[in-house]
């Protein structure tokens, strides 16, 4: 009796942290959904995340104002994915490096500035988790089960899942969605038809590097309120992963990303009950399914068809 | 009037990667005057810290033995049209196989047997380790960026795994400090230095005892006096020429940048395209588990940390890859080169307290505005195409560096 209590816990704390720690792959895989749709693989989220959350940090380290920070992690998040931009569609460079490049230049441009402008770890007051009271007695938070899975987040985390049906219907029902797909999927026919097809691939990539900008902040600022050097630890790469995880699809993302959320709080637990499972090869699990999904074979077929192909006018 | 249009491309297309890394230098110089640091003063430590010196010069080289093996097998990949991210698990696991084969055996086979095996076995690991995506690739689809960066987090935790249980050294456990490293390896297989060999050769005079003096000194030291440079810098310039050899002086190396260039035709011609890819990545992650393997029997001696030991090289060599041109011969300098920006951020970060990661940073910006000024040679070079397409295009001017089409 006291067992299945102590079960139902754990399963019920593996979800909440699950839901928990989806928002930073959701932020960063929506936005890559964006960036891939439109034809451009952006391997360097991880650098934007980085650089989002050290400007997210320091902001509010700063300020005090949880807003100021994530404002500062967009605008950075911005930057740092026009200068792909340049390097990626105008110059038209191998984006399976160039996203490398990008990355190692966040790594290390973040790094730098914390050392020199923080230098030890700190604190900071962030986004705080949301109870949902009306009156002084009744929060929904405290209702057994369901306050413990939906109601018991911070408006940050809200925020990745609401941005899943926005995606969607950005990409599905609005006329620049349609230009979107069509610029990622048949860039000759989009330009004859008057688009232009760089300027939509550097909105496209723009609004994922806001949103990867975002995604570091949510760590930083919401769910940990610490910064550390490469904090993402590869998160970034994972959200790459997490897009032909879904089938560039925002709802296939939102189940990849809470998958991988749950199955690395999965680990967690591993590591809390001391289960026979070395805690080193529980932290592979997440990377072994990831290759694994991969490898299904239905999901070549939706790829965008001119991903990771740059366009210029006139040369096919 | 040809061969001068001829000699202008190619003094361009040669110069092109200097101006990348002195535009990348630009932009490091503006982040340094930001934090209120005279940027000429911080790169003068820098050059100096890894050139001026014994001491510099040899740390430099050191470094650039990793570097130059893991950019061969990048070169590899990127020739062959693929892309291999994941040369730090591949260093690691390579590293790891070495090790252990080292501890169980390096007694029983001491000397150059010793350090083959070990040498092999490091190849052999980091070789599957680029096979495994290579094949996923081949057979279904799966995109080998990805699949190497996921490969990489799981050769790390398999390192953690190996190094706190079956290979962790007993002198640890009976400390009860239980620090995840293994046993040193027996010392009979350590790779021989510079300074052995030197003395072995007949070389035992310092540079003062010959009356050298100046840099001319310097350079005498680094050879003959102690210092941690060890034979595997030899090791790894005999391989890129072994790997220039290969790739443009070999049908399987034609191959393979055949395939790279162009795939469809390659399959018309005949050729297995998937095979072929599949070959790319196994040799990619040979060179790179090679570096694992020659970082642990020439520097470190034992196993540690994995992320300590691969070092960044996985990425740092793409780096030096790309300024080589992806071109064997023309990775050597540029790994020394790159070799000397690591050792110079260290001494940088003594001398002026600007912290390391700078050079990270840099490194970023060079891979940023090495892909990008690729555009103006591809521009030149299709505007000739059209001009004069008569002429044979030369095979050994690497022009085309980033081949790979149509990932995943």
């Amino acid at each position: 009796m006291n067992e299945d209590l102590t079960t139902a816990a754990i399963l019920l704390g593996i979800i909440h942290s699950g839901i928990r720690l989806a928002t930073p792959y959701l932020y960063a895989a929506i936005g890559e959904t964006f960036s891939q749709r439109s034809g451009v693989l952006n391997l360097g989220v991880d650098g934007i995340m980085l650089m989002g959350a050290f400007f997210g940090f320091y902001t509010v380290f700063q300020t005090h104002n949880p807003w100021l920070g994530l404002l500062a992690a967009g605008l950075v998040g911005a930057v740092m994915a026009l200068i792909l931009c340049v390097v990626s569609i105008t110059y038209q460079a191998e984006q399976g490096i160039s996203g490398i490049g990008l990355y190692m230049f966040g790594l290390g441009m973040s790094s730098l500035l914390f050392k020199t402008m923080l230098g030890t770890v700190e604190g900071v007051k962030g986004f705080s988790e949301l109870r949902f009271c009306f009156g002084d007695s009744f929060c929904l938070a405290d209702v057994p089960v369901l306050g413990d899975i939906f109601f018991s987040h911070s408006l940050v985390t809200y925020g990745a899942f609401a941005l899943v049906p926005l995606a969607w219907w950005i990409l599905n029902r609005t006329t620049w969605g349609l230009k979107i797909r069509a610029v990622g999927q048949n860039p000759e026919a989009a330009d004859s038809l008057g688009v232009s097809v760089n300027r939509v691939r550097y909105a496209s990539v723009t609004v994922g590097g806001v949103l990867a900008g975002l995604a570091g902040a949510s760590l930083s600022i919401s769910l940990l309120n610490i910064y550390q050097e490469n904090m993402t630890n590869g998160m970034g790469f994972i959200a790459v992963a997490l897009v032909y995880f879904g089938s560039w699809k925002p709802g296939g993302v939102l189940l990849g990303a809470l998958l991988f959320s749950t199955v690395n709080a999965l680990q967690l637990w591993v590591q809390v009950l001391n289960l026979n499972i070395p805690s080193d090869v529980a932290v592979m699990l997440p990377y072994l399914l990831t290759i694994l999904a991969l490898a299904l074979p239905f999901r070549r077929a939706l790829q965008p068809a001119a991903l990771t192909k740059p366009f210029a006018r006139g040369e096919n | 009037m040809n061969s001068n249009r001829l000699f202008s491309r190619r003094l361009f297309n040669a110069l092109l990667p200097f101006l990348a890394v002195l535009a990348a230098f630009a932009v490091g110089a503006v982040i340094l005057l930001l934090q209120g640091v005279n940027p000429l003063e911080a790169y003068q430590a820098m050059i100096v810290g890894a050139f001026g010196s014994k001491n510099g010069l040899a740390d430099t080289l050191v470094k650039s033995i990793p570097l130059m093996l893991v950019g061969l097998g990048i070169a590899i990949a990127f020739r062959g049209g693929v892309i291999n991210i994941g040369a730090e698990g591949q260093m690691i696991v390579g590293a790891l196989l070495t090790t252990f084969v080292g501890v169980q055996l390096g007694e029983q086979f001491p000397g150059m047997l010793g350090i083959g095996i070990g040498l092999i076995a490091g190849m052999v690991m980091g070789g599957i380790w680029g096979a495994i995506p290579g094949f996923l690739k081949a057979q279904l689809g799966v995109n080998e960026i990805l699949s190497t960066i996921m490969m990489n987090q799981i050769a790390i935790q398999i390192g953690y795994y190996l190094l706190r249980g079956v290979m962790i050294d007993p002198a640890e456990v009976a400390a009860g400090t239980n620090i995840p490293h293994s046993a040193r390896l027996p010392k009979v297989i350590d790779m021989p230095r510079f300074t052995d060999m030197a003395q072995w050769l007949g070389f035992d005079q310092s540079a003062k005892d010959l009356g050298l003096q100046g840099y001319l000194g310097e350079v005498y030291g680094v050879l003959v006096e102690p210092s941690r440079l060890h034979s595997g810098f030899i090791f790894a310039v005999v391989m890129a020429v072994l790997v220039y050899i290969f790739l443009w002086r070999t049908t399987i190396g034609y191959r393979i940048r055949a395939v790279g260039l162009n795939p469809h035709a390659s399959r018309y011609a005949g050729m297995n395209v998937k095979r072929t890819m599949v070959l790319s990545m196994t040799l990619s992650g040979a060179f790179a588990g090679l570096a694992g393997a020659v970082e642990i029997l020439g520097l470190h001696h034992r196993m540690f940390e994995p992320t300590a030991v691969s070092a960044g090289y996985g990425f740092s060599g793409i780096v030096a890859a790309l300024f080589g041109k992806l071109h064997p011969l023309g990775i050597i300098p540029s790994s020394i080169l790159f070799g000397g920006l690591l050792v110079g951020g260290d001494k940088m970060q003594r001398a002026m307290q600007i912290p390391q990661v700078l050079i990270v940073a840099v490194l970023g910006l060079v891979v940023l505005f090495v892909v990008s000024t690729d555009y103006f040679v591809r521009k030149r070079s299709t505007r000739r195409v059209s001009v004069d397409s008569d002429e044979k295009p030369t095979d050994t001017t690497p022009t085309e560096p980033n081949p790979a089409e149509a990932q995943a």
